[in-house]
């Protein structure tokens, strides 16, 4: 049995002790020297707004408006449903309504004013017509406009029971059985050589490089479309350093009380990291199917369920040496695969590009992490690590797999 | 929601239902059953009521009905030598207008409204226009007609706290118009400085029931493309409060297009043809339509009368006008008899 995942030599070499030094003693209390600074920046900003040139900015400036169409429902034919959030510095009041370059009756679901980070659904009874694009234009009081489109009129699905219960069916079929099926590898990978499971091990990075770098690039489209206030790219930062951050520290944390990362650790960051990614996707696929942007496409399902199933020989490798129980292997796959159902049903309800960011930006940094794990894996086992000719292959062949089964998906 | 190129996420999400329909054969559930919501009811609605602008002015604003007959006649006395001499004070000041229920712009008005007073004189008249400004910029006043090159407001000017005379005679008869003539000329014609001007001709004009309609829109986020469209500036509001006219009365329509950024505008009339009077410098000559377009500065005069009560639409034949507010009912009522 080739054995994989041998704990590293972690022992380092304790600092020694700094010299306790006694704290200086000002005469001043702790808790003074520790809050005044806030104290003082408290009565700045108190000043400011009582007294400070705000008068000035505002008497001279004309108000700085940002309303955000989040997303267009059509809920039954000649009913839109436009759901705004108001992501700009000053509040916002929806004056007029047009949709396609006319004035349409409408009504506000609260008051027209909508304040900073508050949210409006506006209700037009307007005839859409199946099929055909539309143009939904708010007016503010000032006379700015904030518009979106739908690039093709369909009714949107009502998201009920039967919603849910497909998608729960959808999420299953398409994320939680190809993972499994993938999981199915696991005896072939144990009796292998150690030189092909490292082959292996090469073509999971390779896989999750591809997936990485998807999910980045949907972190940061998505984010294009976030409201103002969010700071979007912000949000990608966040969640792609964020999440590497939080993952080592408690990777850290656990070599210190167990002393050792398991081979199961490195498996499960694995299922951790495309399960986030996967409930990118299911938001994302959820908001289609609830805004009726969704078409069909059979042929399709063959690559997602392909993409799925390579996923799970990604999970399943690191394990070569290991004899997970079957509880956690489920575990794992259910980890994986499941967050699609979930993100399809938050995406129907309710679709914020804000939360469809973060998840994206999250799944990249925790996939990032995954990735240099492996990195860090090659290095102790062989001499040449990752370009070692047959990993390189390796990595190679699993770009090329994700690369070739996306040819599929985008057919 | 938005137009952006095809990527994988948009393929997964063509893929994923392909996927609902494999899991909803699995599951007992049907695809069709599913896009289907409340029962279909109003796709064919296309009723008026719903291309509209929802609430109502505030309290204290322009009154456009109001405007339709209010005629500037000026201050009139007699010159020495016996000629008309009628004095018109105009100033020039930044105001914001309501142009739709609700939304308001950031105007430059003649004497506080948009469009400005109706000038009314007849032909012959010396007229004196004492003009001041108390805007932020430059303006001047620009009339139509005949008058010496001095007289123009195209070369002159008038900068802020400063005044102006225009003095010329009313010439020749017909329907004019004024408006402000300085750099950048766009801007400063749709903020809002504009207005009518009617000489009348030195016998009159049959009795009539006569309406200024300046044909005006708003650029309100200032792209160079209009948002609101308009006859006398608010947005629907010939449609909101009819006109009510008498039938077999004649109606005269003082007609002028000041719209700017889009090559033409137009009036049509529903139920009825007018006598098209272009510039309303010939008594004689008219055309019998019921649909006419006018570039930016063109005027017409329009005499009609009804044969038919009810209410009957006017607006402009550019559909997209018509919607974003230029659309307006004439109600017709029976005549009063004597």
């Amino acid at each position: 049995m080739p054995e994989l995942g041998t704990p590293p030599a972690i022992g380092r070499e304790p600092a020694p002790p700094l010299a306790p030094v006694p704290p200086r003693r000002d005469g001043l209390p702790l808790w003074f020297t520790g809050l005044g600074p806030l104290v003082l920046l408290a009565a700045l900003v108190l000043a400011f707004l009582r007294f400070g040139p705000v008068g000035v900015f505002r008497a001279v400036f004309p108000p700085v408006e940002e309303l955000t169409v989040e997303r267009i429902r059509l809920p039954a034919p000649g009913v839109m449903e436009v759901s705004v959030v108001n992501g700009g510095p000053e509040a916002v009041t929806i004056a007029q309504v047009m949709v396609d370059d006319a004035n349409w009756v409408h009504s506000v679901d609260g008051s027209r004013r909508v304040e900073r980070l508050e949210r409006r659904t506006v209700r037009i009874p307007y005839p859409w017509v199946e099929g055909e694009p539309h143009t939904v234009t708010v007016v503010t009081n000032t006379g700015l406009t904030f518009s979106a489109d739908v690039a093709v009129a369909t009714q949107s699905p009502p998201v009920d029971a039967r919603y849910l219960g497909t998608f729960a069916l959808l999420g299953i079929y398409a994320g939680v059985i190809p993972v499994f099926i993938g999981l199915l590898w696991l005896p072939f990978v144990r009796s292998v050589d150690r030189k092909w499971i490292d082959f292996f091990l090469s073509l999971t990075l390779g896989l999750l490089v591809f997936l990485g770098v998807d999910a980045l690039e949907e972190a940061l489209e998505t984010s294009a479309s976030v409201a103002g206030a969010y700071q979007g790219t912000a949000l990608v930062v966040l969640g792609l350093l964020g999440t590497p951050l939080v993952i080592g520290a408690i990777g850290e944390w656990r070599a210190r009380v167990k002393g050792a990362r398991s081979p199961l650790w490195v498996a499960a960051l694995i299922a951790f990291g495309i399960g986030l990614h996967n409930l990118g996707e299911g938001l994302a696929i959820g908001t289609s199917y609830a805004t009726g942007e969704i078409a069909l496409g059979t042929f399709l399902v063959v690559g997602f369920l392909l993409h799925n199933t390579t996923e799970g020989l990604g999970i399943v490798t690191p394990l070569a040496g290991e004899r997970p129980r079957l509880p956690t292997l489920v575990i794992l796959g259910a980890v994986a695969g499941l967050p699609t159902v979930a993100g399809a049903w938050i995406g129907g309800f309710t679709y914020s590009p804000v939360w469809t960011t973060i998840f994206f930006a999250v799944g990249a940094g925790a996939i990032a992490v995954v990735v240099f794990e492996l990195w860090k894996l090659f290095a102790r086992r062989t001499p040449a690590g990752l370009l070692a000719p047959l990993n390189a292959a390796g990595v190679l062949a699993g770009m090329l797999i994700m690369y070739a089964t996306g040819l599929l998906v985008t057919a | 929601m938005t137009n952006r190129k095809l990527s994988r996420r948009d393929a997964l999400r063509a893929g994923a239902l392909g996927t609902v329909g494999l899991a909803a054969g699995a599951g007992g559930l049907s695809l069709p059953a599913l896009g289907q919501g409340p029962a279909a009811q109003d796709t064919t609605r296309g009723s008026h009521h719903d291309m509209m602008t929802v609430g109502q002015l505030a309290p204290g604003s322009f009154d456009p009905t109001g405007f339709l007959a209010r005629f500037d006649a000026g201050e009139v006395s007699r010159l020495s030598s016996g000629q008309v001499l009628r004095e018109y004070e105009l100033v020039a000041e930044d105001r914001e207008i309501e142009v739709a229920p609700g939304v308001f712009y950031p105007a430059w008005t003649y004497n506080g409204q948009v469009p400005g007073p109706t000038i009314r004189c007849t032909e012959g008249d010396r007229l004196r226009i004492r003009f001041t400004n108390k805007g932020r910029h430059a303006h001047s006043i620009h009339f139509h007609g005949i008058h010496p090159a001095n007289m123009d407001g195209a070369f002159e000017p008038v900068h802020p706290g400063r005044s102006f005379v225009y003095e010329f005679d009313a010439e020749p008869f017909g329907l004019h118009l004024y408006h402000c003539h300085t750099v950048p000329i766009k801007r400063h014609i749709h903020k809002g400085l504009y207005g009518a001007f009617i000489v009348d001709p030195r016998e009159g004009r049959p009795p009539a029931n006569e309406m200024v309609m300046v044909m005006n829109a708003f650029d309100t986020n200032f792209d160079n493309e209009n948002e609101v469209y308009a006859v006398n500036t608010v947005a629907f509001h010939y449609q909101k409060h009819p006109i009510r006219i008498r039938r077999h009365e004649l109606n005269r329509v003082y007609l002028v297009n000041v719209t700017e950024f889009d090559l033409l505008n137009s009036f049509h009339i529903h139920g009825n043809l007018y006598r098209l009077y272009r510039t309303g410098t010939d008594l004689q000559r008219f055309e019998y339509t019921d649909m006419v377009a006018l570039a930016q500065g063109e005027r017409a005069i329009l005499e009609f009368t009804y044969k038919h009560t009810g209410p009957f639409m006017f607006h402009a034949h550019q559909s997209e006008f018509a919607e974003l507010g230029w659309t307006g009912v004439f109600l017709v009522q029976e005549a009063l008899h004597a």
